[in-house]
């Protein structure tokens, strides 16, 4: 046989079509880097976000302040850059906390139908309750950190992971390959992480982006309302929150965070978007 | 209850089913899909099990491998022992144990019954893993042994290959692999080339019997196609509602049917010699008329009565025992000798 069909697809451009596919990816994750770059080196491009100036109050921005000062002379640019770290580390563990629990709890449910009465019941409970309110009442029991505020923001997101990996599991374990594993002798926990759990990963990717969101406005909402992080933390939302009675004789102190926190959730958006379209096509299609 | 009477257990039998019934309970009744039937398999020896749609041949392989939820409202009685493992009274732990080691499946849609996301090596292997405990390596050169001795070319580097980068053939093929990977005595294919084009089934069929013949494997196939029993089997069933109508050596059952439902099936396979004895004058192709009985209501009688040309009236009357009329030749049927004696 002479004829050889070779693939069709050179290999060497194929970096460089991914990306002209997937522009909002690239996009978004070139932000996200940035905003990852900002929240590690902050120490070293920001002042004290805590350091208090009386000279320098209200001040517009100017080339000493790049973002102007709050009403006790902190600079804002400071105070936005540590707030990076802050809203980041809340979206990315409330992400993590929220995926891992709901794959956990979803692919058991969706295999042991008899746990799935009784767990997706106690889902909907959940589900019924506002993340803001949970919020509210677990920080007025306990004293407010960081921690109680990202186990706040978790607990209503993991039942809609639960829901969405349970519908793949559901979707998936009526499929012949679990019947021939299961008539080749595999034990279920072999069926359920080798056999069904690599079906949720798409799905799973793409919501957790949502998740992580979802909760950095969370989370800004709660500063901004007094009930999240605490005030000595220089989070986006506490910034805004202080910013908020001076808004119209200095704008600035509310404007720069808003921005960021706007950036930051368009570009986490755009990734997931994009992740979305490139690791399931048939949605993309239908879109 | 009529029951047929207990056929003696033949000495070398390696899977011997008695009296198998599995009934599914629904809203309107109970559906007897298989209602007691029994049959041996010899070592190294190929069953065939033949019979229309919805005749209960695919849930008498799934209840002998366990594989029907109980959650489905069925119940299941009878005896399966396979080399004297009595299988229906195992626990779950010990028959996943016994599952795709001594006795393995291969289902009819080798489109789907591979994982898309794995390597066909890693689904050979993996049973490999589970009842050899190789480890992972070994496994993997196992597994791709098996994909070469299952005629797949340049099999180290098919083995990386995922199921929709394989034909159809291929892919029954690799099922056929996993299915032997443990070196079962038992290994039951439920219409494995019913979804194959026809070149390919003949492939598919040869590298089976070949197989067994290498691996001294019994083969229980399940098939609605008398061409492929005649092609591969020693001996067959037939099916009937449920039950066993019929059983012979294959080359004594395409000679002499005994069961007008067999007849009925050897007659409608289609035949090249148009004007042949065997045909009928005009050629055309005969037909069994009338439908499959509903398997919700008790059935009084033979079943195939209603459709069936000699049916006399005790037929509906008082069910046939499965008794025997030549050496090894078992048919349900009244009237035997009438049937015998007509010109097919």
């Amino acid at each position: 046989m002479a004829a050889v069909i070779t693939a069709a697809v050179p290999a060497a451009s194929s970096s460089l079509d991914w990306i002209r596919r997937n522009p909002t990816i690239v996009i978004g994750s070139t932000i996200l880097g940035l905003f990852v770059a900002i929240a590690l080196i902050a120490p070293w491009i920001a002042g004290d976000p805590l350091s208090f100036d009386p000279l320098n109050r209200l001040k517009r921005p100017s080339k000493e302040f790049w973002f102007g000062t709050d009403q006790f002379g902190r600079d804002v640019f400071s105070r936005v850059v540590y707030g990076t770290r802050i809203s980041l580390i809340v979206g990315v563990s409330v992400a993590v906390i929220a995926t891992v629990t709901g794959l956990l709890v979803g692919v058991l449910c969706g295999y042991y139908r008899r746990l799935d009465d009784i767990v997706m019941r106690v889902m909907d409970g959940l589900m019924a309750i506002p993340a803001i309110l949970l919020a509210i009442a677990l920080i007025t029991l306990m004293k407010a950190s960081l921690l109680i505020v990202v186990i706040a923001i978790s607990i209503p997101e993991i039942p809609r992971v639960v829901r969405l990996v349970r519908s793949v599991v559901l979707s998936v374990r009526g499929l012949p390959y679990i019947e021939a594993a299961v008539a080749s002798g595999a034990r279920s926990r072999i069926i359920m992480t080798r056999h069904i759990l690599p079906s949720t990963v798409a799905p799973l990717v793409v919501q957790s982006t949502y998740v992580c969101a979802s909760a950095i406005l969370i989370e800004a909402g709660l500063s901004f309302l007094g009930a999240g992080t605490p005030p000595e933390i220089p989070s986006w939302g506490n910034v805004i929150s202080l910013g908020r009675a001076f808004f119209q004789i200095s704008p600035w102190i509310i404007f720069f965070p808003g921005l960021m926190l706007a950036i930051a959730v368009l570009a986490i958006n755009l990734v997931g978007d994009g992740l979305r379209d490139s690791l399931d096509p048939r949605i993309a299609r239908r879109m | 209850m009529a029951s047929e009477p207990e056929v003696a257990v033949t000495a070398n039998a390696v899977l011997s089913v008695r009296d198998l019934r599995t009934h599914f309970l629904t809203r309107d009744g109970a559906v007897r899909a298989v209602d007691g039937v029994s049959f041996d398999v010899k070592r190294g020896e190929t069953l065939c099990i033949v019979g229309e749609s919805g005749c209960g041949k695919s849930v008498s392989a799934l209840s002998i491998m366990r594989l029907i939820p109980e959650n489905v409202g069925r119940s299941m009685a009878g005896s399966v022992r396979l080399e004297g493992t009595e299988l229906t009274t195992l626990s779950e732990r010990q028959m996943r144990a016994i599952r795709g080691n001594r006795i393995s499946m291969i289902f009819q849609e080798p489109m789907t019954s591979l994982n898309p996301v794995l390597t066909v090596g890693a689904q050979i292997a993996e049973s490999l893993r589970i009842h050899q405990r190789l480890p992972q390596r070994a496994a993997w050169e196992r597994a791709v042994e098996m994909l070469a001795m299952v005629r797949i070319a340049d099999p180290a580097r098919r083995a990386a290959d995922y199921p929709h980068q394989l034909s159809g053939g291929m892919r029954q093929r690799v099922m056929i692999a996993i299915a032997l990977a443990c070196n079962p005595q038992v290994l039951i294919a439920d219409e494995p080339t019913t979804a194959l084009d026809v070149t390919i089934q003949a492939q598919i069929l040869n590298l089976m019997l070949e197989l067994k013949q290498r691996l001294s494997t019994a083969i229980v196939l399940i098939t609605h196609d008398l061409g492929v029993v005649a092609e591969t089997a020693q001996r067959a069933i037939v099916m009937y509602a449920g039950r066993k109508v019929e059983e012979a050596p294959v080359a004594e059952l395409f000679r002499n049917p005994l069961h007008p439902y067999t007849r009925g099936l050897i007659n409608s396979i289609p035949r090249r010699t148009a004007a042949g004895r065997r045909t009928n004058i005009r050629g055309r192709l005969q037909e069994i008329s009338g439908i499959v009985p509903s398997l919700r209501e008790e059935i009084v009688g033979c079943a195939f009565a209603p459709r069936c040309s000699f049916a006399v009236e005790r037929c509906s009357r008082e069910r046939p025992a499965l008794d025997p009329h030549a050496p090894e030749h078992l048919a349900a049927c009244w009237e035997v000798a009438r049937v015998a004696a007509a010109v097919r």
